[in-house]
């Protein structure tokens, strides 16, 4: 158990940097979960932590201790990675006792550890099994047993459930939840998938294009995302923007005033332009609503159902609506939004305070 | 396709038609070894029954002192050749496929060049070479030729399967400490098993085969190779076809029991399922 410091780290590949200048620490048994869209960077700040690739410039410490220039092997992490990387001539006991039979450790400890993991895991009757006897899922296990055989400071989990069918994927995100609460550690966890992050983080880093775009728990982000890109990926069905213009600090969406655009920002930057997020849950369809437009889409999911909205200048908005209601595609629906969640942002996307 | 019943007698009658083609001349050698010289050429198709059989080939082949001499030579040179050329070419293409550096693109195809350009073009300075080095008439000679002959091939196979390995299971053999080397021939060498059998089969029947760079480079009596003492009974006037015969179907006895070594590793390989399934 330990904490990471990450500090002023940058990396280029070639003379394509990918990692902009950055700085986060994840404190002593935190979960931390790295998430935005593929080719952000955050599979390479992993492997930087990891020591399979090199820092341009800016250091790594775990637990205070400078790692930056140790290999993989000496700085006390362990990973996990997608593919689950089992090597497919050993069999479950010998892919979780490789690393510390091949550390020197003896034999009645590799032994030891290794049953005590497997026992953690549920993973006794496969103990003689290769990979390819495996299912997804147990492969899965058997790579985290791997990991936890190793009693490492830092758990490095590289996007673990990507190649698992929805149902498992949902499953095996309980059991790594549990393994956290069980096992306490200080732990990365890798994910294009918001829902993963929401439900498993302590902590959220959202990165785009190699910059750290907003660090909070998943609550934060989701109430107070700093800018339009978090609030967009942050939640699911996506958050709703809707273009306005400024007059006189309201802004103004088909010709009616929609919001007040908090007055002390518009004297300091005059917007002339806004967005307007709106969470899909934060709309009310009501028969005297002050919006209107017509139905495009109805998505029933059975405990809930989603609407999307045409409005009259043809921006769209999704809306959640009530699981026992019926509408019709075409139909006119009329609702209100709850003034005091709505999000504003500017237009380089920055969010403009609340007052 | 695969249910129709006619599509696979066609495709299997062509499989047999093929496989006889392929067949016959090696049936023909195993049928006339066991003739002697006249009954071959009274009667090369025939089986060799009653007045015509006869062991008197063989018996030559074994009369003659130096054969088990010819046979340890081409077993060492092909087996040294083929560790040579699987080891050295997966280490190259390991190399050439997991680590970036400067002119890994030029150096991949400058050795690869070789599968263009015959190493036979190159023999009349590969003979000087070895006259400098005084390496004329030893095994090491052969040794160093067909190591050089198979490698580009070899390389190449090995370089298209290694980008087709996951990187994940190298990284994770690197977190879990195990240096390059050890990474190479516990993780990598174990995941190639099928591709190394396949290149072994490969190359080692040419190196076999050969009678070119034995008959230049070491025709010393200590140094022949199989393929170069069958010629001892090929002469000038006469030639003892039944000893010919004998010494070749002995000769196809270790390549056929390699063969078959390699190919059920092949079969093995293919079954086994790797990284997914």
């Amino acid at each position: 158990m330990a904490t990471l410091d990450i500090n002023n780290v940058v990396k280029q590949f070639g003379k394509v940097e990918v990692i902009h200048d950055t700085s986060l620490s994840v404190k002593d048994g935190e979960l931390m979960v790295f998430v935005g869209p593929s080719g952000c960077g955050k599979s390479t700040m992993l492997r930087m932590i990891a020591g399979l690739e090199e820092l341009t410039a800016g250091e790594i410490k775990i637990g205070g201790k400078k790692v930056d220039r140790l290999p993989p092997a000496k700085r006390g992490i362990a990973m996990v990675f997608q593919s689950y990387a089992l090597y497919p001539h050993k069999d479950v006991r010998g892919n979780l006792g490789f690393a510390l039979r091949h550390a020197g450790m003896p034999k009645a400890e590799v032994t030891q550890r290794v049953d005590a993991a497997a026992d953690i895991l549920g993973l006794g009757p496969l103990m003689e099994r290769r990979p390819s006897e495996l299912s997804g899922g147990q492969r899965q296990r058997v790579a985290i047993g791997r990991a936890i055989v190793r009693e490492p400071e830092v758990f490095l989990f590289d996007e673990p459930l990507s190649n698992l069918d929805a149902a498992l994927r949902v499953h095996m995100r309980v059991e790594i939840l549990k393994l956290h609460q069980r096992l306490k550690s200080t732990m990365i966890y890798v994910t294009h998938d918001q829902v993963e992050a929401m439900t498993l983080a302590d902590r959220i880093v959202v990165f785009r294009d190699g910059c750290v775009e907003q660090i909070g728990t998943p609550l934060e982000l989701y109430r107070n995302p700093a800018n339009k890109f978090v609030a967009g990926f942050i939640g699911s069905p996506a958050m709703n923007f809707i273009d306005a213009d400024v007059i006189n600090g309201n802004a103004i969406h088909a010709s009616e005033a929609i919001a007040s655009v908090p007055s002390s920002s518009t004297k300091d930057a005059n917007y002339t332009k806004v967005s307007i997020g709106i969470r899909p849950e934060d709309i009310q369809i009501q028969a005297n609503g002050k919006w209107s437009g017509t139905v495009e889409v109805y998505e029933h999911l059975g405990g809930e159902a989603y609407l999307h909205v045409l409005l009259v200048d043809k921006q769209t908005v999704v809306a959640r609506a009530d699981a026992d209601s019926h509408y019709r595609i075409g139909e006119t629906v009329r609702f209100n939004v709850v003034q005091s969640k709505l999000h504003m942002f500017a237009e380089d996307g920055k969010a403009i305070p609340k007052t | 396709m695969r249910n129709n019943p006619l599509s696979s007698i066609a495709i299997h009658s062509v499989l047999i038609l093929y496989s006889l083609l392929a067949l016959f001349p090696l049936v023909l050698i195993a049928i006339n070894s066991f003739k002697s010289k006249k009954g071959i050429f009274r009667d090369p198709m025939a089986l060799p029954l009653g007045d015509l059989y006869s062991s008197k080939g063989y018996q030559s082949v074994l009369a003659n002192g130096d054969f088990p001499l010819y046979f340890g030579n081409s077993l060492i040179v092909t087996l040294i050749s083929l560790v040579f050329i699987l080891l050295l070419g997966a280490m190259a293409a390991h190399a050439l496929t997991e680590f970036r550096f400067k002119g890994n693109g030029l150096l991949g195809l400058y050795l690869i060049l070789g599968i263009m350009v015959p190493i036979r073009l190159g023999t009349v300075a590969l003979l000087e070479l070895f006259v400098k080095l005084g390496l004329t008439n030893t095994l090491t000679a052969l040794v160093l030729v067909y190591t050089a002959q198979g490698l580009p091939i070899a390389i190449f196979i090995f370089t298209e399967f290694l980008k087709s390995v996951s990187g994940e299971i190298k990284d994770s053999a690197r977190i879990d400490g195990l240096s390059e080397y050890r990474i190479f021939f516990e993780v990598v060498l174990p995941l190639i098993r099928p591709v190394i059998a396949t290149v072994a089969v490969f190359s080692m029947i040419p190196i076999w085969n050969d009678l070119w760079f034995p008959l230049i480079l070491s025709p010393g009596e200590g140094t022949r190779t199989v393929t170069l003492g069958i010629q001892q009974f090929i002469g000038q006037y006469t030639v003892n076809w039944s000893a010919v015969l004998a010494a070749l179907s002995v000769a196809i006895m270790p390549v056929l029991v390699m063969y078959v070594i390699f190919s059920k590793q092949l079969i093995r390989g293919i079954t086994a399922g790797a990284v997914k399934g």
